[in-house]
């Protein structure tokens, strides 16, 4: 308890600097630091030929959004797909498939790091790094870039003052977005936690891997290979970026990834600093003071409900162990030296979070701590991927205002303008595509047995389906490992969800805010709908439950809460 | 706000696709090369040993990594959790059963028996963590209950007094860091290697 408590407020106390600095920086407010970066940033200007005081309107930061995701993509695939040819491969590591080259690619840049493969023997140094640090920086910082555009466009545009009514407005410059939060808080924070891993035991060489002589001939076993590699440098960026691909293939249970208890609390600090400090950016980013304490408290309550059932659900003992040892928490699938419980806390943060690394095996938790990762991952924006988290949850916040001013009989404004039927549409649009996009391929994948490739008989073998689904569109990255996923369908129809779960729920809500930014703002007055106080938030809380759980409630009775019900009975 | 900057209406294209390449090209340079090239080189500088793979050397030769489990079946040895990787760092992986899957609990059984053979105790007294199999097929501890378990069968295989044997398990014991952070433990192949360090048994 101790340990998850002070975690927690560690995480908060770092979180609410970090959120000012991430307003300052958007906002691009002078700071000491410019002496440093400002030279360079202008550089990078000057070289794109992009005037960095000139904003964007949403269809240009779109359309600078897509266009360096499809170079970046394009980019990575081919890294992968010829790394045998490329240099940094001192262990001869071949090539990639095609489709598990693709679906790499897809995977690290929309932010998921779901892997269809163990990279301390399908990647070379030169993929890892070149190919997955850069997306990993990358991905989270466009997240956050668009997050501020859609934050902009609420409020009316940083042109709001001067810009005529139907105007297209300014929404933010995306090369400049990114490259600032890039460059001036990404970056550092990864250099200092590279150097803390490496000093706990993250290897940091680029030197190939290492044989020794084992101790005990009589064991079978003489010899071992220790993969290694400038590993630190990538975990640094997987943790801070609700990344969560690892360099070994069970991630951050591997002790060459987390050694050790100090390093496994930094790296569950990692996962939700900046996804929390986003929310703490929120007031000095838009000027709005209860802001941040409404997505806070919904944010805040929802996060502690699960991981305290997840907790809970781990300290009991695994079914298939009783009798057969003392009686104590699930340890199976875990590490020794981090136990049950902060485990348990990593497997409901890193839900939460969109994060996706692990440090115990999600397929062997007990059925009820499952549950919580399936739901977290179904709500995606309990904090949720940097940036991406925040858009998630303003578009549950959008709808609860619709929704309570149909109750309420009053027509519903965002921040002074009217959400009317053309806002709404787009928005239910994204709510369809969830479930149409998971329980569409679940079903399709479990029609075809051939094709499912799930690895634990009954119950537990739908939810190996659904979880992969279902992390894919949450751009979240965990799995239920066991299920054969380096196919061809699972290639191709988990690119496919990743596809779906990256761009239309970044891009509709920016269309949206792009819309409402150019609407006339009405004066807020007595009779306008308090969207920053308590009630208002559960009933955010109660339209969250209702959306997403409810909808998934007959796939999760047929996968972990059914197990969970079977094993109870 | 800043006076200058309204003179020019917002970009509807964002620079084009030019302006996404360079943009491409100096990022990845910057967050793909330098950053990961500097931390790399800079942790190898601080932290040399840990840098490396944390190797343990006997005799001038590497025999292991600190933060790898090696397989032990000599009587002589304490053993580690069970692997389900086979101990291989180049495999590494978790069981992946559910607890809902029958081949979970047959191989927890056939485990369980073996070390209550082997250990000469009811099944009930076995720490959990020596059935159930790690997350990474490496993990390179075992608590201190399951070390002291098997502290009676090494200290007879090698004609050993147990109190010496329990002293070296107590002198290997990491406890929980800063009184907090994680789970008591003791390294196995640390303690094997101490056991085969002291002088051989008298008689």
């Amino acid at each position: 308890m101790g340990e998850i408590l002070l975690i927690l407020l560690l995480a908060v106390a770092l979180a609410w600097p970090l959120g000012r600095y991430l307003a300052a920086v958007l906002k691009g407010t002078a700071s000491r630091a410019d002496a440093v970066f400002l030279p360079l940033e202008s550089v990078i200007y000057g070289l794109l030929r992009v005037d960095p005081q000139r904003g964007m309107t949403w269809r240009g930061y779109a359309s600078a959004f897509l266009a360096s995701n499809l170079l970046l993509g394009v980019f990575a695939w081919l890294v992968f797909s010829f790394q045998d040819h490329l240099p940094l491969n001192p262990d001869g590591v071949p090539g990639m498939r095609w489709d598990l080259a693709l679906h790499t690619a897809i995977s690290f840049l929309t932010n998921t790091n779901q892997q269809h493969y163990s990279g301390q023997a399908q990647l070379s140094y030169f993929s890892q790094t070149v190919g997955i640090v850069s997306l990993q920086v990358l991905t989270p910082m466009m997240g956050l870039g668009l997050a501020a555009a859609v934050l902009r466009g609420l409020f009316g545009g940083r042109d709001a003052a001067t810009a005529k009514e139907g105007q297209a407005r300014d929404l933010g410059n995306y090369w400049v977005d990114v490259t600032r939060l890039s460059l001036r808080v990404f970056l550092p924070l990864s250099l200092l936690v590279a150097l803390a891993l490496t000093s706990q035991g993250v290897p940091s060489t680029f030197a190939g891997a290492q044989t020794v002589q084992t101790v005990d001939a009589s064991s079978g076993v003489t010899e071992q290979t220790i993969p290694v590699g400038p590993v630190a440098s990538m975990i640094a960026t997987k943790q801070l970026g609700t990344n969560g691909g690892g360099w070994y293939g069970p991630n951050s249970a591997v002790p060459l990834e987390n050694p050790t208890p100090l390093s496994n609390a930094l790296q569950i600090l990692c996962i939700v600093v900046l996804p929390i400090a986003v929310v703490f950016m929120l007031s000095p980013f838009t000027g709005r003071r209860r802001l941040t304490a409404l997505v806070f408290g919904v944010m805040g309550t929802l996060s502690l409900i699960s991981l305290a059932v997840s907790v809970y659900a781990e300290q009991q003992p695994n079914a298939a162990v009783a009798g057969l040892a003392a009686a104590g928490p699930n340890l199976e699938g875990k590490e020794l030296r981090f136990g049950a419980e902060s485990s348990a806390l990593w497997a409901a943060v890193t839900t939460q979070t969109s994060n996706g690394s692990v440090d115990t095996m999600h397929d062997s938790l007990n059925p009820l701590a499952g549950t919580v990762t399936l739901v977290n991952m179904l709500i995606n924006a309990i904090w949720g991927g940097i940036g991406c988290g925040l858009v998630g949850h303003l578009v549950f916040l959008l709808l609860s205002i619709f929704i309570a001013g149909l109750m309420i009989g009053r027509t519903p404004e965002v921040f002074g303008r009217k959400l009317e039927t053309q806002e709404v549409r787009l928005l239910s649009f994204l709510i369809v595509l969830q479930s149409l996009t998971i329980l569409g391929f679940t079903a399709l994948a479990l029609a075809i047995p051939d094709v499912a490739g799930t690895s634990n008989p009954g119950l537990h073998g739908i939810a190996q389906v659904f979880y992969e689904y279902t992390s894919a569109y949450a751009n979240n990255g965990s799995g239920f490992e066991g299920l054969g996923d380096g196919t061809y369908w699972w290639n191709l129809s988990a690119s496919a969800v990743l596809l779906l779960g990256r761009y239309p729920c970044l891009l509709i809500p920016l269309m949206v805010a792009g819309s409402l930014a150019q609407k006339r703002q009405a004066p807020e007055t007595a009779g306008t709908l308090d969207i920053e106080s308590v009630t208002f938030g559960a009933t955010m809380i109660a339209v969250i439950v209702l959306i997403t759980v409810l909808s998934y409630l007959p796939a999760l009775v047929l996968g972990t809460v059914g197990e969970q019900l079977m094993q109870a009975g | 706000m800043n006076t200058s900057i309204e003179t020019r209406p917002p970009s509807d294209s964002g620079g084009g696709l030019r302006a996404a390449l360079v943009w491409c090209v100096a990022l990845v340079l910057i967050c793909g090369v330098v950053y990961p090239t500097a931390a790399t080189l800079l942790g190898g500088l601080l932290f040399p040993q840990q840098a490396r793979g944390s190797l343990i050397l006997r005799e001038g030769r590497a025999v292991g990594s600190a933060l790898v489990a090696q397989n032990f079946a000599d009587a002589r040895y304490f053993r580690p959790r069970p692997s389900a990787a086979n101990y291989d760092p180049k495999a590494l992986s978790g069981s992946n059963l559910a607890s809902s899957n029958p081949a979970l609990r047959e191989r927890i059984a056939a485990d369980s028996a073996a070390i209550a053979a082997r250990e000469g105790v009811a099944a009930t007294a076995i720490p959990a963590d020596l059935v159930t199999a790690s997350g990474s097929g490496i993990d390179p501890h075992i608590s201190p209950a399951a070390a002291e378990l098997q502290a009676a069968r090494v200290a007879r295989a090698r004609g050993l007094p147990p109190e010496q044997v329990q002293a070296l398990i107590r002198s290997h014991t990491l406890h929980r860091t800063f009184g907090v952070f994680g789970q008591p433990r003791v390294n196995v192949l640390e303690l094997n290697l101490a056991l085969d360090a002291l002088p051989p048994a008298a008689g």
